[in-house]
């Protein structure tokens, strides 16, 4: 006799709150009032109170934990495991971390509490600006902004306000066809048009492109480096020459800033300004997609025209400067993803100078060997030396009908999350895989050990690759339907 | 490893990049420090603030008890440690989760979809104003002063760069309250959004449904923004056409302002236009109910330049401690909070001035007598209480008024001390 997966057991048929609702069940506990209550009907005006919240969850405070607990069971994350999505720099998030955002006078701080009693706020600020122009050779830096995306739109606006203020904001961003989507989407909501450049052969920025694509109507290029095959762009101080002489700018998207961090700096090579994403290289929290920190660093040229507050210097202390008439204004309200700012300084603290270093060179030791390793098994149609991250592509699979998805899917049975699928474009099937640092040999030998497995599951049965996974609660998820005809949120079912 | 990668040294990795680039120092960062140095370091910092201070201040950022649940959640790794949930099969927690909030979002605002969340109050709003332009055809926007006067800022550098002109309109000076005659004023048939916020800066309810009507008059739609979400728990939810919110009051800390959670609901009619991630309800191939994210063909990664927004992130982790905050208070427990909220606000305004006669909630207006409001936070700061926010900084027709707030956790005895220092 075999043994079966039991669907019947409770945890993985843990229903939606709402079906687990019965009325007047509850979980919270108030306070007596200690002032006199007030009707609101009296106090707002009837018309504005109003009935009560129908199909609002009523369930008890032991099935709130063992809800979310239960569902907590159905997500893969770090702590299971390696997460090798190229682009994503998934590093194991110290605990250290979360403890330290949570201490009352930073967690409990509001953002117009008298200056005088925020300044350990502002000086966590301004060591954590201090520490990111050292890690990026730039002279000026914004914390303002929410995420990486939200980096890049305010960086553009900045090469917006720059132009505008010599005479001509331009029309044009180029952006490499090996970009983030963000880049272009940024290029649009800024208000520019987005010329795509090839890449050369090799994957690499093509600098006779570059040269012919640079006009008076160009602001900027938007680069990724190392791009997103992994691969260090050789010719960047080239190519800020060229965007330089024509008075166009180098936007650097910070994204793979984890190859970078203690070996070259962006502002040492030519970049004007760029972001990074504090939720990757400085190792805070995904979260299940956010928060994150974008913060953006700039040359000189650009420091006018940063986001307000800025902070200063004042005597003894720390102060907001909204004095700043060139300023783009506010990209969010407030000063930025504080809690995530926290997170990501004491990362710095712990490694100090050496330690960041050497964070780069065993994420980068750790892609070469991947590579090395999977190199006999999978096509990697770029084959320049790599930094952090190596991308290959599922040409062989693909003659036995299994595609980069599929092959993603069957690691999960594996018990890895897959690498990044489909991405860069520029790649056939890509396979796209990012160690980062926080793997061991151990860890690296079994994940190798699983890709070298399935690649031979796809001669011997490629059937079963592709309806992988087979070992999980849910099986492989319905999305065109999910999308034909959408079901954004729960409703009774009609009686 | 290296051997295995035919390397003699981790230097040969970078040997390749050219030498111009490399840096030849090590880094100008101080060592680094143990756990116990990073632990020791932050709790200065933390004291250096106001921490155990009573405070009165609202203004967007709001301090409300959040229920030890919360953390107990959040902090698990599988919700902490994981990735956007591309990957459906192995990521049912977080997007189950997602569709909750999502399903909550719509109850508490009466609108048919809501999105998986966005940056935060400000930048949802700001993309809301987008939406609409892209629903509309047209790109004015026309914002009520009362609106948080930092969103509008945003506001501002997102519109600028989409050659959307923006037009203000005032506020009734005995009321508080938008002026929708001057709101009739600036109307036109390019205003593609009318912005309102409720309860809005000055913590006055606004007749939002006058307000809409004027603005489908025009064939503009209409944007409602709110700042304070526990309002949502005993007020009429909006006949807007756009809801953009912030969540802050969900059990999120106030954290100097940052990380939020913003959100955006909407009708049905307008889904297809909204920014950020939506999480959808399906099957597998097993038939069991299964949830993924969908109508991404709306998003940068598919349609690059063409997408509806470049956001790329929500704030999933920040959302879901307010998914577990609406499921620990729930129906009856979110409605008593709001009324307790209330009645603080009323008893504290009680021994005071209010400057403005309209309705409010948790916030509102004084006047300030024989003292200015720098005086009287200076006298309070004595008795460890933070008090208003001063509101000549950001009109400077209001010297002497100051915006206070109350909530469940301000204490009788404060206020007394409070209204003393008036």
């Amino acid at each position: 006799m075999s043994i079966q997966k039991v669907r019947s057991h409770i945890s993985p048929n843990e229903a939606l709150l709402f079906e687990r609702s019965s009325p007047g069940k509850k979980a919270y506990q108030l306070p007596e009032l200690d002032v006199p209550p007030v009707d609101p009907a009296t106090a707002l005006g009837a018309s504005h109170v109003r009935a009560e919240i129908e199909g609002f969850p009523e369930v008890s405070e032991v099935e709130v934990i063992r809800h979310f607990t239960r569902l907590s069971t159905w997500n893969y994350a770090i702590d299971h495991g390696m997460y090798p999505l190229g682009s994503c720099t998934m590093k194991y998030n110290p605990r250290v971390n979360e403890l330290v955002a949570r201490i009352e006078g930073l967690a409990w701080a509001h953002p117009y509490q008298p200056e005088s009693l925020s300044q350990g706020a502002l000086e966590i600020m301004a060591r954590l600006e201090s520490a990111l122009l050292e890690i990026t050779g730039m002279d000026a830096v914004t914390l303002q902004p929410a995420a990486g995306a939200h980096g890049e739109l305010t960086g553009i606006l900045l090469i917006r306000a720059l132009l505008e203020q010599r005479g001509n904001p331009r029309k044009k961003i180029l952006i490499p066809d090996s970009a983030h989507g963000t880049n272009p989407a940024t290029a649009a909501i800024a208000g520019y048009q987005v010329e795509n450049i090839r890449s050369s052969e090799h994957g690499l920025l093509d600098l006779v492109a570059l040269e012919q694509s640079v006009t008076e109507d160009v602001a900027a290029l938007m680069i990724t480096n190392p791009n997103t095959l992994g691969v260090f762009e050789s010719c960047i101080i080239e190519a800020a020459a060229v965007l330089h002489r024509k008075g166009a700018l180098l936007y650097m998207d910070g994204a793979n800033m984890n190859a970078l961090v203690g070996i070259a700096r962006p502002g040492d090579f030519g970049a004007d300004v760029m972001h990074l994403n504090l939720h990757k290289t400085f190792s805070t929290p995904h979260g299940g997609g956010g928060p994150g920190g974008g913060p953006v660093a700039v040359k000189k040229h650009l420091e006018p025209f940063l986001p307000v507050p800025r902070l200063k210097r004042n005597g003894e202390g720390w102060a907001l400067d909204y004095a700043r008439p060139q300023s783009i204004g506010k990209v969010r309200a407030f000063y930025g993803n504080f809690g995530v700012l926290v997170r990501a300084l004491a990362y710095i603290m712990a490694h100090g100078g050496n330690g960041l270093r050497a964070a780069t060179a065993d994420a980068v030791l750790n892609a070469n060997y991947i590579r090395k390793k999977l190199e006999p098994y999978f096509d990697l149609p770029y084959t320049l030396p790599n930094m952090h991250e190596a991308v290959f592509s599922d040409e062989r699979q693909a003659r036995q009908g299994v595609r980069t998805g599929d092959i993603a899917k069957r690691l999960i049975d594996y018990g890895f999350h897959p690498y990044t699928v489909s991405f860069p474009l520029i790649v056939h099937g890509a396979m796209m895989i990012e160690p980062t640092e926080t793997e061991s040999k151990l860890e690296l030998d079994q994940f190798i050990d699983a890709m070298i497995s399935i690649a031979g599951e796809v001669e011997a049965e490629p059937g079963m690759v592709r309806t992988a996974p087979h070992s999980t609660r849910t099986s492989r998820v319905d999305e065109v339907k999910a999308a034909r005809k959408p079901v954004l949120k729960w409703t009774p079912a009609s009686p | 490893m290296l051997v295995a990668c035919g390397l003699e040294s981790l230097e040969e990795l970078f040997a390749h990049l050219p030498e111009a680039v490399r840096l030849k120092r090590p880094l100008d960062l101080p060592r680094g420090v143990s756990e116990y140095e990073i632990v020791d370091y932050f709790r200065r910092r933390g004291e250096e603030n106001a921490a155990g201070y009573a405070s009165f201040l609202g203004a967007g950022v709001y301090a409300h008890y959040r229920p030890v649940l919360v953390d107990t959640v959040v902090a698990r790794g599988e919700f902490l440690t994981s990735y956007t949930p591309y990957q459906a099969e192995i990521s049912q927690g977080t997007l189950t989760s997602i569709f909750e909030f999502q399903t909550m979002i719509c109850q508490l605002t009466s609108m048919d979809v809501a999105n998986a969340s966005m940056y935060d109050g400000s930048t949802a709003l700001a993309e809301a104003a987008l939406m609409a332009a892209r629903l509309t055809g047209r790109n004015g926007l026309v914002v009520a002063r009362n609106v948080h006067p930092e969103y509008r800022e945003v506001l501002k550098t997102y519109a600028k760069n989409q050659d959307m002109p923006l037009t203000e309109f005032g506020y009734d000076p005995e009321t508080g309250a938008a002026d929708l005659a001057g709101l009739e004023r600036e109307i036109n048939d390019r205003t593609a959004a009318v912005i309102v916020q409720s309860p809005n800066f000055f913590g006055v309810v606004e007749d939002v449904d006058r307000a809409a009507a004027i603005a489908r008059r025009s064939g503009a739609l209409l944007v409602m923004a709110f700042t304070e979400a526990v309002s949502l728990g005993i007020l009429n939810p909006p006949a807007a056409d756009i809801v953009a919110g912030e969540l802050q009051s969900f059990a999120i800390s106030p954290s100097f302002g940052g990380p939020f959670a913003g959100i955006i609901a909407t009708r049905e009619k307008f889904a297809r236009q909204m920014p950020g991630r939506l999480v959808g309800e399906t099957t597998d191939t097993h038939g069991n109910r299964a949830f993924c994210l969908t109508l991404a063909t709306r998003e940068q990664h598919i349609r690059r330049e063409k997408a509806t927004s470049n956001i790329c992130t929500n704030q999933a982790l920040i959302a879901l401690m307010a998914t577990v905050f609406m499921s620990v208070y729930g129906k009856q427990g979110l409605r008593e909070l709001a009324g307790q909220n209330l009645a603080k606000a009323h008893y504290l305004a009680g021994k005071l001035q209010p400057r403005f006669t309209g309705p409010f909630f948790n916030e509102f207006v004084v006047s300030t007598g024989r003292r200015s409001p720098d005086e009287i936070n200076h006298v309070l700061l004595g008795e460890r209480i933070i008090g208003g926010l001063p509101l000549a900084r950001f009109y400077p027709e209001l010297p002497d008024t100051m915006l206070l707030c109350a909530t469940e956790m301000s204490r009788r005895e404060d206020m007394d001390k409070l209204a003393g220092a008036f």
